[in-house]
């Protein structure tokens, strides 16, 4: 007599709302997992940039220092130090235990959308509105940039740093992937703006939201569509998109209030997850638990998988 | 600390450091052991006492010759290849620092030794040597040492011994105490070094005077040294202050104190004058001439009379070996610089040429002298000076080089007409003296022909006869070859002195108003370029590189077309469609950063490779197909839309026009894109008679699109201000906007099937869009400039030709991709509706569009 055969679990999604923050910092405009998924960045439209703890969602630090609403944050590998960019058209690389700015980086023509540091955090690239990307040393004392991507013809929305490969994503509609091992530049013509740019953790496909409301599935090497997820509403704003922790399923945010979670294979509706009555301004997703971060006007909402009631019992008794 | 307090301790003195005072509840200190009480030297080491207090000196730690580490011995490694060395201990090596330094047991700077040293010669041990030198194995052995020793005595003083001298008397002539006493001295007088003027030497001297007998002489006294004081502060040498004691003796005080006789060293004058407050008024008193005629108000007499007493007066003073000069130096003559004349210009005039070897009839030596003096070309000999007095002509034709090209003036640059206005011009200014100017002005008009500027012909002729530069002239018809020959056969002759050199150059076979014309030029030509700035302009040269600013760079792989890709994304056929690869140059660094190895080692690009274009090229203007059709939505909205402050112009966007060959060929190989082309031929056939409509609507559709396009930034701007003004109105407009996007491909795939339908709706839209055009003619020229054709967001379907064909397109892949059919049966079903909507659909969008114009409008203007 043989033990039935564990049954595969069935992937969990991020349906219960464990927590709300109120950020207390005007609108979101991002809110960022750190790199281990034990903290929170949220970016203030009140200029200021926000590190909360997730377990108990109290806020640790608040860096300030932009001169506009800081539209994105990410944090080293090691958690030492942070990176940010604003509208005032500056990226600042924080120190994250003292708060202070360790270096201010000037030289975008417009608004920064995006900031991403690399894997070993040498160096921040940013994705501005003039439409450049710019490389930042952050061992050096130099202010001016390794390098300014300038490809790209209009704004670009959104970047993303996997190992030797950058990908940007553009409202010229291309997405456009930097394999600086190879020395090769791939783009791929999706036609709409592009909002939000990912790579799947397997390092295989990009994910591409964009603003016909379709976030596609490609192939990164060939380019071709092994995906398409529609049905949610994402027209004027500029919107994240994410892949689960596992590569199981796809979430993306959207401008009637919900966050959109398909089945990345089957490319079905899987979760719609009612967040609030606005738009979903960001979200992220925990890079091992099935955790999720969204944002909606001034709030961070924590979503996981099971209720956090006993939790929360456990913490009572 | 002295401390005396109280009456009591009156009689006490206590020196040292007083302890302080004990309290009683305070727990004794404990004493500080011996081995912990510790000194430091002055680099932080431990000292230790040892004994006295600056006799001993520390052996290691705690009088164990090691250190607090322990002791480590010297490691000793001997091979047979590597021998080891023989180390040799010296006794330094055991030593201290401290040892070495001047006053250790072995210093190592250079110090006065015994021998030398300026103490009281020990004569204990001088002694204590001389008895060991006895007891030494050769008896004399001390004289050994004395020949080597330094001699302590210098000649001088052996010699002076010899002569009687005695240590402690003074060095001189022996001298009678009286003799001395007599010497002259003033009044007042006073010699010495101290002021008060201790008189001991005199009392002495008196007392001796008395018993003295009349012949004995004393030997000198001996001469104190001088004792020097190292000098302090900043004054300068031998400024003593004032001193107020000095004040109390009042007049009779000296004027000036010397310090050594007159007569003994001299020179030593004012350097130690000592200045006394009594030397000084303190009162305010009229001493000078009652007449009030003194200062520097004076006149004349006065002050000259107090220049001569003051040399007079500077005659005691004057150094010796020196006497005043019995006539004052010579004054410096100083010669004005001569006036310059009122008319004078400063501008310098450059001498025309003369050519030496002409001037037959000037004499030799004027020749000469010009030829020194102007150093113009003279093919003559070169001269007998050296090659200094050669010109820059000679000394290339002795070295062979070609002649400079000749002069490239300003005149050369301008086109033919506007040097003509010039020559015009100059001709009406600048030659008043010629009396022939006046018809030289209509000298142009074909009428007046050659006889009116036979003036200037005239001018000419005197200009050129008999100049030899021939290679030098400047060439004005240089892009006219047989009219530059022309020309110069025209200069030959006038250099040969040929009256009508005019008619004789000119061809015969052009009409008669080309050669009136021509004769004009080369008057005007021969005039202006005349020989004598010729020899200026040959000292340049023409650049040998043209700046290429007609280039910009662009990058050297240009995008495919877009169109083909918007159809392949509208099919939904990502892939080899809508992938393109460029090869791309990750900065060095960046590399590095990324841990990567740079995939173009030793490549200079950084980015895509570019190649230089030509600037001007049409295309460099024409970007973008590829925003045909599709929005441009460059900003996207936050939450609460902000409006993106306008950004400045970014030079230089490149152009994507022109696409590479080898990329096209590639397209050309693959079968779907040929598939592609085909199809769009096909449309293009089929839409061949309606082409006029869809012209005006591409036309119109461009210029509704024209907010989009080229130039993002404005743009990105407008087309938020657009979107934020729509989503005022989202209510009802949203919903429409839905539903004609997902209506317009399978109206798109009708119309272009019933390609009959379609232009009755173009042609009407056409019409109906017509007055819209017009006004907006009016815009700001900033948006038509581009021509690329594009609908924005608010735009979504504007049924163009390059829509049509891809909606055939569609059609006709749609049978070869299964994921199509899928499409296709909704359309089939939305086709129901759709001749029912189309016509309320076509009023909705004239009004809409009507709308969103004037939000445009109002958009743009705001």
């Amino acid at each position: 007599m043989a033990f039935p055969q564990p049954r595969p679990q069935a992937p969990q999604l991020p349906q219960y709302l464990l927590k709300t923050i109120d950020c207390k910092q005007g609108a979101v405009r991002a809110v960022r997992f750190n790199s281990d998924g034990n903290y929170v960045l949220s970016c203030g439209s009140d200029k200021s940039l926000k590190l909360w703890s997730v377990s108990r969602g109290t806020l640790l630090k608040t860096y300030s220092g932009h001169g506009y609403e800081v539209l994105d944050a990410d944090s080293s590998y090691d958690n030492s130090s942070i990176c940010s960019c604003s509208s005032d058209k500056t990226v600042i690389l924080w120190d994250v235990a003292t708060g202070q700015v360790t270096r201010k980086l000037r030289g975008h023509a417009g608004k920064v959308n995006c900031v991403q540091f690399n894997e070993e955090a040498t160096v921040m690239l940013s994705g501005s509105i003039d439409g450049t990307v710019r490389c930042w040393d952050t061992r050096s004392r130099k202010f001016e940039p390794i390098q300014v991507v300038d490809d790209a013809r209009d704004s670009v929305s959104s970047l993303k740093v996997a190992q030797h490969e950058l990908l940007t994503g553009s409202v010229d509609g291309r997405v456009r992937r930097y394999d600086l091992r190879m020395g090769q530049l791939h783009v791929d013509f999706i036609s709409s703006p592009i909002t939000c740019v990912c790579f799947s953790q397997d390092g295989q496909c990009t994910l591409s939201s964009s603003l016909d409301s379709t976030v596609r599935l490609l192939d990164k090497s060939t380019g071709e569509m092994l995906g398409e997820y529609t049905g949610h509403k994402m027209k004027g704003y500029k919107l994240d998109c994410c892949l689960s922790s596992k590569d199981t399923h796809v979430l993306c945010c959207s401008e009637d209030g919900h966050v959109y979670c398909w089945d990345l294979v089957e490319g079905s509706l899987s979760l719609k997850l009612p967040v609030g009555k606005a738009v979903v301004q960001s979200l992220s997703f925990h890079p091992t638990e099935t955790r999720l971060l969204t944002a909606m006007e001034g709030r961070v909402q924590i979503w996981g998988a099971e209720p956090e009631e006993t939790d929360e019992e456990a913490m009572a008794t | 600390n002295m401390a005396s307090d109280g009456d009591g301790d009156e009689d006490f003195v206590t020196y040292g450091t007083a302890l302080e005072p004990l309290e009683e509840d305070e727990p004794l200190k404990k004493p500080v052991p011996l081995h912990e009480q510790t000194v430091k030297d002055e680099k932080g080491r431990y000292l230790r006492f040892h004994g006295a207090f600056t006799g001993g000196f520390s052996a290691g730690y705690f009088n164990t010759v090691g250190t607090k580490e322990g002791w480590s011995p010297s490691t000793f490694v001997s091979s047979r290849q590597q021998k080891a060395e023989k180390h040799h201990a010296r006794p330094e090596d055991f030593m201290d620092e401290e040892d070495f330094s001047e006053h250790g047991i072995a210093p190592q700077q250079i110090t006065t030794s015994q021998e030398f040293s300026s103490g009281r010669r020990d004569e204990v041990q001088e002694k204590a040597r001389a008895v060991s030198a006895q007891a030494a194995l050769i008896p004399g052995d001390s004289l050994l040492e004395g020949l080597i020793a330094p001699a302590r005595s210098s000649i001088g003083v052996e010699l002076l011994k010899r002569m009687g001298w005695k240590e402690g008397q003074g060095v001189g002539p022996r001298v009678k105490r009286r003799a001395r006493r007599q010497q002259p001295d003033g009044g007042g007088r006073v010699y010495g070094c101290a002021l008060p003027h201790a008189g001991s030497e005199d009392s002495e001297d008196d007392g001796d005077e008395e018993f003295a007998p009349e012949n004995l002489t004393f030997a000198p006294k001996d001469v104190t040294p001088v004792d020097f004081n190292p000098k302090q502060g900043v004054q300068g040498l031998g400024y003593r202050g004032l001193d107020p004691g000095m004040a109390l003796l009042g007049r009779g005080a000296p004027d000036h104190i010397d310090l050594f006789n007159p007569g003994g060293v001299a020179g030593q004058v004012d350097v130690y004058h000592r200045d006394s407050m009594s030397r000084y008024d303190r009162v305010l008193e009229g001493e000078e001439p009652g007449d009030g005629l003194y200062g520097w108000t004076a006149p004349q007499q006065y002050t000259q009379t107090r220049g001569k007493s003051r040399d007079s007066s500077y005659i005691g003073k004057i150094l010796e070996g020196f006497t005043l000069a019995q006539k004052p130096a010579e004054e410096k003559t100083i010669f004005p610089p001569p006036t310059l004349p009122s008319n004078y210009r400063p501008v310098h005039w450059f001498r025309p040429a003369v050519d030496v070897s002409h001037l037959s009839e000037v004499s030799p030596a004027l020749a000469e002298a010009l030829r020194t003096s102007r150093g113009h070309m003279i093919k003559e000999e070169p001269q007998q000076g050296g090659r200094h007095q050669l010109d820059s002509d000679q000394r290339r034709t002795l070295l062979g080089e070609d002649v400079l090209r000749g002069p490239s003036s300003v005149m050369e640059l301008l086109r033919p007409e506007d040097r003509e206005r010039l020559l015009n011009l100059r001709n009406a200014s600048s030659s008043p003296s010629i009396k022939t100017s006046a018809p030289a002005c209509h000298a142009a008009s074909p009428a007046s022909g050659s006889t009116a500027s036979s003036g200037l012909q005239q001018e000419a002729l005197a200009v050129w006869r008999g100049i030899q530069t021939s290679s030098q002239t400047f060439r004005p018809f240089e892009k006219n070859p047989s009219k530059q020959v022309r020309y110069e056969l025209y200069l030959d002759r006038l250099k040969q002195g040929d009256k009508d050199a005019l008619e004789q150059s000119l061809d015969p076979g052009l009409t008669e108003w080309e050669r009136s014309r021509e004769r004009d030029e080369f008057v005007r030509a021969s005039i202006l370029y005349r020989p004598s700035s010729s020899s200026l302009s040959s000292r340049f040269t023409r650049a040998k590189h043209q700046d290429d600013e007609d280039c910009v760079e662009v990058n050297r792989d240009q995008e495919g077309d877009v169109d083909d890709k918007q159809s392949a994304v509208k099919v939904k056929m990502f892939g080899k469609l809508t992938r393109e690869t460029f090869e791309w140059h990750p900065d060095k660094l960046l590399c590095k950063r990324f841990n990567v190895p740079n995939p173009y080692p030793g490549s200079g690009v950084v980015g895509l490779p570019k190649v230089k274009r030509d600037k001007f090229s049409v295309f460099n203007f024409l970007t973008t197909t590829e925003s045909r059709g599709r929005s441009q939505l460059t900003e996207l909205t936050q939450c609460s839309s902000s409006s993106a402050p306008p950004k400045p112009a970014e030079p230089g966007k490149r152009s994507r026009w022109d696409v590479s060959d080898q990329k096209e060929g590639q397209q050309e190989n693959d079968p779907l894109s040929e598939l592609l082309s085909a199809a769009r031929h096909q449309a293009e056939a089929k839409l061949g008679k309606s082409s006029a409509p869809t012209l005006s609507a591409e036309r119109l559709d461009a210029q509704q699109g024209s907010c989009s396009g080229e130039s993002h930034h404005h743009t990105s701007d407008v087309s938020t201000r657009m979107r934020g003004s729509i989503q005022k109105n989202d209510g009802d407009g949203e919903e429409e906007e839905e539903e004609e996007e997902e209506s317009r491909p399978p109206m798109d795939l009708f119309k272009a099937i019933f390609s009959s339908d379609d232009n009755s709706f173009s042609s009407s839209e056409v019409e109906s869009n017509d007055e819209e055009a017009m006004k907006e003619e009016e815009l700001p020229n900033l948006f038509n400039i581009t021509s690329s054709v594009s609908s924005s967001t608010l735009t979504p379907s504007q049924p163009t030709g390059k829509n049509r064909q891809m909606s055939i397109l569609r059609g006709a892949i749609s049978t070869c991709s299964p994921n199509e059919e899928e499409a296709l049966r909704k359309r089939s079903k939305e086709k129901k509706h759709k001749n029912k909507k189309q016509h309320k659909h076509n009023k909705e969008k004239k009004v809409k569009k009507e709308k969103r114009m004037n939000d445009f409008c109002s958009s743009v203007l705001r």
